[in-house]
Order: C-alpha cells, then sequence, then structure tokens
C-alpha cells in the first residue's frame, strides 16, 4: 500500500535509513562477485574525476613532464597554485566569484519555478478530472524527444523582443520550461500513488481542493520533490549550453566562465581543473546532503499501492 | 434532528453499465444505527458515497435532517466517515489527524485541544497522541480513524466497513467497543458491511442489499426470523437458512406439500400456487432430531457431523434434498446414522419460485 510506503519515507525516518533485511543476511562470500563487479564499476566511474582532481593540485611543469597519479608517490608536487590563480584572478568579463554568485542567482529560481509549477500541474493530472486528460499528459510527455538545441534560435528572438536577453529572467524561463515536463512527470505518478480514500477524508472533513494540495498531496510527496529538486538543481548547475546562449556578460555562470579559462590564458588549460572542481563543490554539498531523498525518488512512482 | 431520508436514488458508474444503484428509497430515523448488508458489488458503498456527497446522484434526493444535502459538497452535509482503509494522513501525529478537521472549520486552538483529547480518550488513543500512524497497530490506526470522525460532531456518521481490516479477535473486540461508543454518542449512523454477524450484531434495523436494490429493510431478529426472500434468508445467518423444493399439492380443499415422504400442512397463501413449485425455508435451529423412528416424522440419514462447542451441526439428506440442523452436542451423532427429524411447523418460511416470501404474510 502508497499509505505504508509514504509513512515509511516520511513519518518513521528509522527504517527510512536503515537498510531493509529480509530474513537472513546472506554470507559475504555469496554476495563478493557483486561486490567486485560493482567496486570496478565504480573505480572506472570515478577515474577522470580523479584524474582531475590530482591534476588539479599540480603545477603545470608537473602535469606536463609526468601523469597524474604520479601526486601519489611525489606528494611534495602537491600545490595550490591552480586553485590561487582561478579565485584571485579576474577572469573575462566576471570574476570567478561573481559566477558563482550568478550561478546560485540562476539556479535557485530555475529549480524552484519548474517544482512549484510542476507540483501543481501533477496534481491536477492525478487527481482532478478535466476532458482530454491523459491526451495533453502524452503529449506533454512526449514532447520531451524535442532536442533542446532545436528550440535555442525561436528562444533567442522570443526573448529579443521582449527585451530580456543576457537577463536572468532569460535563464530562469529556459531552464524552466525545459524542467517542467519531466518535473510533472514524476510528481503526477508519485502523487497517483497517493491512496484517493485520503484526499476523500480530507474533502469530508471540510478542506477544500488547496488545502489538500497543501497539507496532504504535498507533505506525502517529498521524496518525489527532493528527487526533483536535486536532478534540476544539478542541471542547471552544470549547464553550459543555455547558459552560453542566454547568459550576458553580467549574468554568466560558472561553466561559461571555466570554459573561457582555456581562451583567456590560451596554453593556461590547467586551471580548468581547479575552476571545475570549484563549480562542482556545491553540487556535491546538495548531493550529499540529500542522498537519502535521491535514492528513494529515483524509485517514486514506480511502484504502485 | 437528523433523519435520513433517501428517495428514488439511482447512480450508474459509465453508460451502458448496470445501475450501482437503482431507485432506492430508504428512511433512517434520528439516532439510529442502520446497517447496510448486502454481498460485494451490490451498491452498498456506492449508496453510502452518494450519502457523502462522494459521489453524485443520477436521480433521486437525499435529505438529512429535512435538509436537502443531494446539490451539497460534502463539507456541507455535517457528516463524517471511517474508510475501511482507515484514511488517516501518515505524516500527521494521532493529534493532528483527530484534528485536522476541526483545523479546516478554523475551529480555536484551544477548543480544538478540547475536542482532540476527549474523542482519543473515548477510544483508548489517549497516551498515543504524538505517535505517528506508522507507529501504531492496525487496530489503533482504526481508533484513529474512528476519533477522526466522532470528534467532528457529525449529524450523520457514516462507516464503510470499517472492522474489515483489522484480524478476528481484534474484530470482534473492537465491534462491541463500536457498538457502545455510537450508543454513548447517539449519533445517525450508517454502517456498511459485507459481513452479515456484524450486521445482526450492531444494527438497531438493517436494509439488505442486491444487485443495487434494497430487498428488505428491518430489526435484525426480524429480518432473520422473517427473509423477505430466499437470498436474504440464504444470505443472512450461520448456517445459511434451508431451502427445500416441494410441489404443492391440492385435494379436497386441503393444501399439503409433500416433503420427503411426510405431507406437511401448508397455509392458505400457498394454495394460490397449488401445481406450483414451492421452496420451504426452515433455520437449522427450528429443526427437531431423534436417533430412533418417531410418528409423522421425515426419515433422514446424517452425512457430516460438525462440533461447534455448545452444539453439534449435522449434514443430513432427506430423499434428494440436503439439509442443514443444529442439535445439542450430547446427540449421539455420526455419519451414515439414520435419523427422524421434524422442522417446528411455526418456524417455516414459504417462497413462491421467484424466491419471494408469500408466508407467513407481514
Amino acid at each position: 500500500m502508497a499509505t505504508t510506503t509514504a509513512s515509511k519515507v516520511i513519518g518513521d525516518t528509522e527504517s527510512a535509513t536503515t537498510p531493509m533485511v529480509v530474513g537472513q543476511a546472506p554470507h559475504w562470500y555469496t554476495r563478493l562477485p557483486l561486490h567486485i563487479v560493482i567496486i570496478a564499476i565504480s573505480v572506472l566511474w570515478l577515474m577522470p574525476t580523479v584524474a582531475l582532481l590530482f591534476t588539479s593540485v599540480r603545477n603545470i611543469q608537473d602535469i606536463n613532464t609526468s601523469l597524474w597519479w604520479n601526486l601519489l608517490w611525489a606528494p611534495h608536487q602537491f600545490t595550490l597554485v591552480n586553485y590561487r590563480a582561478v579565485l584571485e584572478n579576474q577572469l573575462g568579463s566576471v570574476s570567478m566569484g561573481r559566477a558563482f554568485l550568478n550561478s546560485v542567482f540562476i539556479t535557485v529560481p530555475a529549480t524552484i519555478f519548474p517544482i512549484v509549477i510542476g507540483a501543481w500541474a501533477a496534481y491536477a493530472f492525478a487527481w482532478i478530472r478535466f476532458p482530454l486528460r491523459n491526451t495533453i499528459f502524452l503529449i506533454l510527455v512526449g514532447l520531451q524527444i524535442i532536442p533542446l538545441q532545436m528550440l535555442l534560435i525561436p528562444l533567442l528572438r522570443i526573448f529579443t523582443q521582449l527585451h530580456i536577453y543576457g537577463s536572468y529572467p532569460s535563464l530562469w524561463i529556459a531552464h524552466t520550461a525545459f524542467g517542467l515536463p519531466l518535473a510533472i512527470y514524476i510528481m503526477r505518478n508519485f502523487m497517483s500513488g497517493i491512496p484517493y480514500d485520503l484526499l476523500e477524508s480530507a474533502r469530508i472533513d471540510g478542506a477544500n481542493e488547496f488545502s489538500i494540495f497543501l497539507r496532504i498531496i504535498l507533505p506525502l510527496t517529498t521524496p518525489a520533490i527532493a528527487a526533483m529538486a536535486i536532478f534540476q538543481f544539478m542541471w542547471v548547475w552544470n549547464d553550459l549550453l543555455i547558459a552560453l546562449v542566454f547568459s550576458g556578460p553580467t549574468t554568466a555562470p560558472m561553466p561559461v566562465i571555466v570554459r573561457s579559462l582555456v581562451g583567456q590564458y590560451g596554453s593556461g588549460w590547467q586551471n580548468m581543473t581547479s575552476a571545475a572542481f570549484i563549480s562542482m563543490l556545491v553540487p556535491l554539498i546538495i548531493f550529499f546532503s540529500l542522498q537519502r531523498y535521491f535514492v528513494s525518488g529515483l524509485t517514486a512512482g514506480s511502484v504502485k499501492g | 434532528m437528523a433523519d435520513i431520508q433517501i428517495q428514488q436514488i439511482r447512480k450508474t458508474y459509465a453508460r451502458g453499465q448496470e445501475p450501482a444503484v437503482r431507485d432506492v428509497d430508504l428512511t433512517v430515523r434520528d439516532g439510529e444505527f442502520m446497517v447496510l448488508l448486502g454481498p460485494s458489488g451490490c451498491g452498498k458503498t456506492t449508496l453510502l458515497r452518494l450519502l457523502a456527497g462522494l459521489e453524485r446522484p443520477d436521480s433521486g434526493r437525499i435529505a438529512i435532517g429535512g435538509t436537502d444535502v443531494t446539490d451539497l459538497p460534502p463539507r456541507k452535509r455535517q457528516i463524517a466517515m471511517v474508510f475501511q482503509s482507515y484514511a488517516i494522513f501518515p505524516h500527521m501525529s494521532v493529534f493532528q489527524n483527530i484534528g485536522f478537521g476541526l483545523r479546516m472549520q478554523h475551529v480555536s486552538r484551544s477548543e480544538i485541544q478540547q475536542r482532540v483529547h476527549h474523542a482519543a480518550e473515548l477510544v483508548q488513543l489517549g497516551d498515543f497522541l504524538q505517535r505517528y500512524p506508522s507507529q501504531l497497530s492496525g487496530g489503533q490506526r482504526q481508533r484513529v480513524a474512528v476519533a477522526r470522525a466522532i470528534v467532528m460532531q457529525p449529524a450523520v456518521l457514516l462507516m464503510d466497513e470499517p472492522l474489515s481490516n483489522l484480524d478476528a479477535l481484534l474484530r470482534l473486540q473492537f465491534r462491541a467497543e463500536l457498538k457502545k461508543l455510537v450508543a454513548e454518542l447517539n449519533t445517525t449512523t450508517i454502517y456498511v458491511t459485507h459481513d452479515q454477524v456484524e450486521a445482526l450484531s450492531l444494527g438497531d434495523r438493517i436494509a439488505v442489499m442486491r444487485s443495487g436494490s434494497i430487498i428488505q429493510v428491518g430489526a435484525p431478529m426480524d429480518v432473520y426470523d422473517m427473509p423477505a426472500t430466499t437470498f436474504v434468508g440464504g444470505f443472512i445467518g450461520m448456517p445459511p437458512m434451508n431451502f427445500l423444493d416441494a410441489t404443492v399439492v391440492s385435494a379436497n380443499g386441503h393444501t399439503t406439500v409433500d416433503l420427503g415422504g411426510q405431507p406437511l400442512d401448508a397455509p392458505d397463501a400457498v394454495r394460490d400456487l397449488a401445481g406450483g413449485d414451492v421452496t420451504v425455508g426452515i433455520r437449522a435451529e427450528s429443526i427437531d432430531v431423534w436417533d430412533q423412528q418417531e410418528p409423522s416424522t421425515m426419515p433422514a440419514r446424517i452425512e457430516v457431523v460438525e462440533p461447534l462447542g455448545a452444539d453439534l451441526l449435522l449434514t443430513v439428506s432427506v430423499g434428494r434434498q440436503q439439509l442443514k440442523l443444529l442439535t445439542r452436542n450430547d446427540f449421539p451423532a455420526r455419519p451414515n446414522m439414520p435419523i427422524s427429524i421434524r422442522p417446528q411447523q411455526d418456524k417455516l418460511r414459504w417462497f413462491d419460485a421467484a424466491g419471494e416470501r408469500v408466508a407467513p404474510a407481514g
């Protein structure tokens, strides 16, 4: 029953954090092959990031003369010179600090808008009867196959006509529009798993649609909302394409500035490695602080009832 | 005053389908405990949802306390409902759950405190107010659902199979508590169930439903004793009423039926069915039994013996027909034993070929 699922996730933190063990735990050696495969995949997956990290803490001479893992047996190579270069120097039109703030100004609203709008839409698609409800929903989800790149030029023309090109709102609108279908899809599936009895019960108790949405549906949808928030935040924070097209000289977020480092310094690409790590910091913090919701949200709506 | 008048209510879910509730009339008196009883799919839950305002009827009117509520939304009907699935909010504490409806109606904080505590005491949840539903047992969750309903002090209390998710022992215990609670509150109550034992034990009156229609309304023992149709007789009672097919014979102005070789005097109403078939109904406890031949009895043979504690439940064959009878537990019964049986004449119920009771009248 969805009631128990929801209550497990929301009401009972203990059962949500401790892994569920059904019956007796298998012996460690029966799981060994699985663990080896998982560790191998993880190592493979982490390798580029670790290489990036090691490179970012070596100076350009060391980088050019030896491979990155040499740091392991030559710890004296460790230096923060690349980080100092990125943080202290004016890069292109804006400083790294300003770019960081730009990223925050762009990402926070561009995460909140699709979730707020999407939650309303998801509620309507899940629980309000109106003509062509399922058809509209299908179109909404289906239209995601249109590649983002096709929409850049039309959007650019609209923004220019509205005189908002290069401003924060143009980036908010673009990210909200591109993020909404997935937000609606995930939250709608999660909401339709909430037992209808809860809504009817609230309705008999005198709650109107707004109260039901605010007091019953939203709290019970927290796992899906959190998962969606993480997805959207990471996507917007790391986005280069939309930022490159729609941001202006004063509104450029970090990925745009990081990319400009190569052009700025010609062969000074080592600064990119440290800049990339600085820009990764926030998503990493967000991910680790919300990973509990992230995992439960990925399976959200997959099992109904 | 909160009597309920249901007039000619009809509800069809999808075009072309059979109506779930067809032209039902029902009057429930103020303070009465009315049970809607029927097999699954008989329309009893639909009727309850129509009363709650969760469904709109195709036609007909519903009045609560003299006010026509047919077009009113649920929250304006002064009703409260207990759902089969409990429908309590998993993200709210017991206190918040019980107080939810009062908050929605902007009742003052202090009054919410006082009324929630009172309702929680009534259902013995006083010590659990800060718990969350996931920390409660099934029985405790059901108590929360009941407390949520009674805290509203509704004019009408609606319950949709509230005990069906509980295990047998808990159900028995909670049934008695519920009866006591509702009697104390003296609120008009409509209770839906498919469990005839629940219906008999709880209701002031029972409305038996089948295929969207109410077949019989009456006090539990009246419905048990005088079923309006063979369906009611077969649905209510454990074991169900015995039905024996017989043919009416009229000779010399005297009407009899032949039951297993033993002619039985038939009442006048059966005479009109002369030459036709009749069904004779008799409850298992209304059949006398002897372990030897007796005058003016029917010969029968025991097929199955089931001891039920205080009684023995015997399955016996009479001619080609089978019936079940209850006898005291010291009866020397064993399978294949020949016995003599005689239905108590005043307990015989007579039904026509369509299954409608023709005698006794009333």
